[in-house]
C-alpha cells in the first residue's frame, strides 16, 4: 500500500471511529424502568460522599435491607456532592435534564423545578399505603410542596433558625453560657465582651456572599417582625424600619464595636471553619449547623449551645424555617414512584430506620439529640415514637438545645423565588459588613429595586 | 460585456478562456478534488464535529434561548423581554462599568508589565532559562489554586496578610483588599496579572529575540539610552505582536469570571466585584433566569465581536 493509501485508510478508519464514538456517546441508555423479571429500578441522589464514612456505610447498609425487603425494587444510589443542593450544580442537572429519579431539592426549590418541567405530580401516590407515617407529617410540610393543589415532592427534613453560640468563650468572656442574649442589643453587647478576647475571635459573624448573606438577612428581619415580599408576593417589602435595624444592628457591631472579625464576604463553609476552630462566639444557625460544626470541621459538640433567635426589644417575632425533600422525575411510571415512596419512607419518614436509627447513630460522629429534623406533626403517633428514641439515644447534651426548644419561635418559610431573592440581598448585608460609610438606605433600595424587577421578570 | 465560450458558458472580458470543455472538466475537477482532498476533509472531520458540538450549536443555541422564555416546562417566543428585562437590571451597568474597568487596569498592568519583564529577561547574560521558568511557573499553577493563595494568604484583611504585613513593615496604610469596593478591581488585576503574564512575557521574548543586534548596535552608536532604544528600535520591531495581544488581552479580560468568584464569593462587596460573566452566571445558576442569561451572553458576544473586528481591521492594517 502506498503512502497515500495509507493516509486514506488511517483517516478513514479516524471518521469510522469518531462516528461511532459520537453515535455512542448519543446513543441513550436503555435502563430498563420495569425489567423483564418485574423488578423496578429508581435512581436516588444525595448518597452521602465517600469522606462521610459512616453515614455513607449507614445509607449502604439501609439500600441491601430495603432491597432485602422489598425485593421487586432496586434502587440505584448517586452522590451529587457533599451538599446535595449547591446551587449552580443543581440548576444545571435541572436544565439538562439529568437530575435522577428521586431528587434532593430545598423548599425553596419549588418553583425553579416547577419551571423546569422537571417535576412529578405526585398527590394521588403520596398516601399511607406508601408512607406509613405520611399522616403524621406536619401538613406545614407538606403544603411547601404543593403548588395549585398539587404535590410535587415529600419532605425529609425541616428546621428553625436560631442563636447558635460557643459556651466555651461564653465563659472566656465571664458571660452565662446558661443565659444567652434574648435582644440584638444583648447580642451586641455579648459579642464586644467575646471579641476582646483578641486572637482574632468575633464576638457575633455572619454572612454575606453566596446567597447565604441574603438567607440570614431574611432571619434576621423575621426577628424584627418584617417580611421579605408583600403578603401578595408582588413586592419586595424589606426597605422599611425592620429592614434597616437589621442592617443598622450588623453595622453597628462590624464598624462601631468592630466586634464580627476582619474577614467578611462569608459563605457557609467560612463560617463553620472560623466557629470550628473555636473563632466565632455566636452566629444565628440552625440545630444541625453544629453537626456539621462537628463532623466537618473539626469543632466539639460540647462546646456549642443553642437559644431562641433574638428580637429587637424581646422575643423574636419570628424565625425563618425551611427544609428540604425529594421531587420526582416527570416521566416516571406508577410503579417507579410508588416504589420511590416506598424508599422515601423507609430511609427518610420510619422512627426507627434510616436517618432515625438513633441506635445506630448513637456511637458514630453524628448527633442524636438535636431538636429536628422536626418532620412529624406535634402530638402525632410518629413524633412521640421519634422523640422517645430520640431521647433514649442521645449522644449530646440535650441540655445545650433546651432554651431554643422551650422558647419556640413563630416559624415563618422562605420568600417565593427565594434564591434569587438572597443573591441580591448579599449586595446589601457585603456592604454593611465591608464598607465603614454604608448607606444603608441606598443599599436597601438598591436591593429593593432588584427584587421588584425579579418578581416583574417572573410574570 | 460576457464572450461566450464554446460550451456556452460565458466569461468575463479578459479572463483567459479554458482549454476544457466546461462540464465534464467541471464534473472531474470536484471528484479530483474530492479525492485529492479527502485525507484533509476526513481529518478536518472531528474538529468540525467537535466545534459543531461544543461550540457553534451551544451559541445558536444561545441565541435561539435569548429570545425564548420557560415556565412550567413550557417555552415560549418572547421577542426582545429578555433583552429589556437583563438591561434593566440594575446590575447590568454595574457590571459593564467594572468589566471596562477591569479590562482598562488589566491593560494597563498586565499589558505593559509583560513587555517590561519581557525587556528585562532580554537583558540578561545569565540564569535565562531559570528566570523565564520562574516567570512561567505561576501559568502552571491551577487558576483556582493560585487564587485562594491571594485570598487567604496575600489579601488577608487583618494584620497577618501578606500585602498588609508588608505595608505594615513600611509604615504605611494596611488595605481591607478583596473587602474594599474601592480595591476590589486593582486587587483582582494584580492577582490576574501575576497568574497569566508568564505566557506573554514568553511570546514577547520571542519577538524580542528576532529583532535584528544590528539596529540596537546601530541605535547606541548614534548615542541612544535605554529608553530611545525600546521606544525607537523594541516597540517598532514588536508593534504586530503587541496590537495581538493587546488584542487578544481585551477580548480575555472582559471575559474575567474565576478572579471574582474566588477572591470576591462572587459579587464583592457591594457589588464592586460583579463581571458582566459572573453576572451571566448569577442569572443562570442562581437565579432560575437561563433565558436572561443567555441574553447577556449574546449582548457580550456583540461586544467581542466588535473588538474582534478592530482587531481584524487592525492587524489587517499592519499586513
Amino acid at each position: 500500500m502506498s503512502v497515500p493509501k495509507y493516509r486514506k485508510a488511517a483517516a478513514s478508519a479516524l471518521v469510522a471511529g469518531l462516528g461511532l464514538s459520537l453515535v455512542a456517546c448519543s446513543t441513550k441508555s436503555d435502563d430498563a424502568k420495569t425489567d423483564a423479571g418485574g423488578k423496578v429500578t429508581i435512581t436516588v441522589d444525595c448518597q452521602p460522599v465517600g469522606a462521610q464514612k459512616e453515614l455513607l456505610k449507614n445509607w449502604n447498609d439501609d439500600v441491601v435491607e430495603f432491597q432485602r425487603q422489598n425485593p421487586n425494587i432496586v434502587v440505584k444510589s448517586v452522590s451529587v456532592g457533599e451538599q446535595c443542593n449547591n446551587p449552580p450544580d443543581f440548576t444545571a442537572r435541572l436544565a439538562g435534564g439529568t437530575v435522577t429519579d428521586l431528587f434532593y431539592g430545598y423548599m425553596t426549590d419549588l418553583q425553579q423545578v416547577l419551571d423546569s418541567g422537571q417535576a412529578m405530580d405526585i398527590t394521588e401516590f403520596a398516601n399511607k399505603d406508601t408512607v406509613p407515617t405520611w399522616d403524621s407529617v406536619d401538613p406545614a410540610l407538606k403544603e411547601v410542596f404543593t403548588d395549585g393543589g398539587k404535590l410535587y415532592a415529600v419532605p425529609v427534613k425541616n428546621y428553625s433558625m436560631g442563636l447558635v453560640y460557643n459556651k466555651v468563650l461564653f465563659q472566656r468572656a465571664g458571660l452565662d453560657a446558661n443565659n444567652p442574649p434574648k435582644t440584638w442589643g444583648e447580642v451586641r453587647a455579648a459579642a464586644k465582651k467575646i471579641s476582646a478576647l483578641g486572637n482574632g475571635i468575633a464576638g457575633y459573624s455572619e454572612y454575606s456572599a453566596g446567597n447565604t448573606g441574603g438567607w440570614h438577612f431574611t432571619s434576621l428581619l423575621y426577628s424584627q417582625g418584617g417580611q421579605v415580599l408583600t403578603a401578595d408576593g408582588k413586592k419586595a417589602d424589606f426597605n422599611n424600619a425592620m429592614g434597616k435595624q437589621v442592617l443598622q444592628n450588623l453595622k453597628d457591631m462590624r464598624y462601631g464595636d468592630n466586634s464580627m472579625g476582619d474577614r467578611q464576604l462569608l459563605q457557609w463553609a467560612d463560617l463553620l471553619t472560623n466557629a470550628g476552630a473555636g473563632k466565632v462566639g455566636m452566629f444565628v444557625g440552625a440545630p444541625d449547623a453544629t453537626q456539621a460544626i462537628v463532623s466537618q470541621f473539626q469543632g466539639k459538640f460540647q462546646d456549642w449551645a443553642m437559644a431562641p433567635l433574638p428580637g429587637q426589644d424581646g422575643a423574636a417575632k419570628a424565625t425563618l424555617g425551611g427544609g428540604e425533600g425529594y421531587f420526582f422525575k416527570k416521566g416516571l411510571t406508577p410503579e417507579q414512584v410508588k416504589a420511590g415512596l416506598k424508599w422515601i419512607a423507609y430511609e427518610k419518614l420510619t422512627p426507627g430506620k434510616g436517618q432515625f436509627d438513633y441506635v445506630r447513630s448513637k456511637p458514630q460522629n453524628y448527633p442524636v439529640g438535636l431538636p429536628q429534623p422536626l418532620l412529624f406533626a406535634g402530638g402525632s403517633d410518629a413524633q412521640k415514637q421519634e422523640l422517645e428514641l430520640r431521647k433514649a439515644n442521645a449522644n449530646v447534651d440535650t441540655a445545650n438545645f433546651a432554651i431554643f426548644e422551650a422558647n419556640p419561635v413563630p416559624i415563618k418559610g422562605e420568600p417565593r423565588n427565594a434564591q434569587a431573592i438572597y443573591a441580591v440581598l448579599d449586595a446589601a448585608m457585603s456592604g454593611v459588613l465591608t464598607n465603614p460609610n454604608a448607606n444603608i438606605d441606598a443599599l436597601l433600595k438598591t436591593a429593593e429595586d432588584k427584587v421588584n424587577q425579579l418578581l416583574a421578570a417572573e410574570k | 460585456m460576457a464572450i461566450t465560450t464554446v460550451a456556452g458558458t460565458k466569461r468575463e472580458p479578459g479572463r483567459p478562456a479554458s482549454p476544457y470543455p466546461a462540464g465534464p472538466r467541471r464534473r472531474t475537477s470536484l471528484g479530483r478534488k474530492v479525492r485529492d482532498n479527502l485525507t484533509g476533509h476526513a481529518f478536518l472531520i472531528g474538529a468540525v464535529i467537535c466545534f459543531g458540538f461544543f461550540s457553534w450549536y451551544p451559541m445558536i443555541r444561545g441565541v435561539v434561548m435569548s429570545f425564548q422564555r420557560t415556565r412550567r416546562g413550557v417555552t415560549t417566543w418572547v421577542g426582545w423581554d429578555n433583552y429589556d428585562r437583563i438591561i434593566a437590571d440594575p446590575s447590568f451597568w454595574t457590571a459593564w462599568k467594572n468589566t471596562f474597568y477591569f479590562t482598562i487596569l488589566a491593560l494597563v498592568l498586565g499589558y505593559a508589565v509583560p513587555f517590561l519583564v519581557a525587556i528585562l529577561l532580554n537583558e540578561f547574560r545569565h540564569a535565562k532559562g531559570y528566570l523565564r521558568i520562574l516567570v512561567y511557573l505561576p501559568v502552571m499553577l491551577p487558576p483556582a489554586s493560585a487564587l485562594f493563595l491571594f485570598k487567604f494568604y496575600a489579601y488577608d484583611p487583618g494584620d497577618a496578610g501578606l500585602f498588609n504585613s508588608v505595608l505594615k513593615a513600611l509604615h504605611l496604610p494596611t488595605s481591607q483588599w478583596m473587602q474594599s469596593p474601592e480595591m476590589t478591581m486593582p486587587a483582582m488585576v494584580i492577582a490576574s496579572t501575576w497568574m497569566n503574564m508568564g505566557g506573554a512575557v514568553l511570546i514577547y521574548l520571542a519577538a524580542l529575540q528576532n529583532i535584528p543586534g544590528e539596529l540596537y548596535e546601530a541605535a547606541e552608536l548614534d548615542g541612544a539610552g535605554i529608553w530611545r532604544r525600546i521606544r525607537h528600535v523594541t516597540i517598532p520591531q514588536t508593534r504586530l505582536i503587541l496590537v495581538l495581544l493587546a488584542m487578544l488581552q481585551i477580548v480575555a479580560t472582559m471575559q474575567f469570571f474565576i478572579e471574582p468568584l474566588i477572591l470576591a464569593n462572587g459579587t464583592g462587596a457591594e457589588d464592586s466585584a460583579t463581571s458582566v460573566a459572573y453576572l451571566i452566571y448569577q442569572h443562570g445558576f442562581f437565579q432560575n433566569d437561563l433565558n436572561g442569561a443567555a441574553a447577556l451572553g449574546v449582548i457580550m458576544l456583540v461586544v467581542l465581536a466588535g473588538f474582534s473586528a478592530v482587531y481584524v481591521r487592525l492587524s489587517s492594517r499592519q499586513d
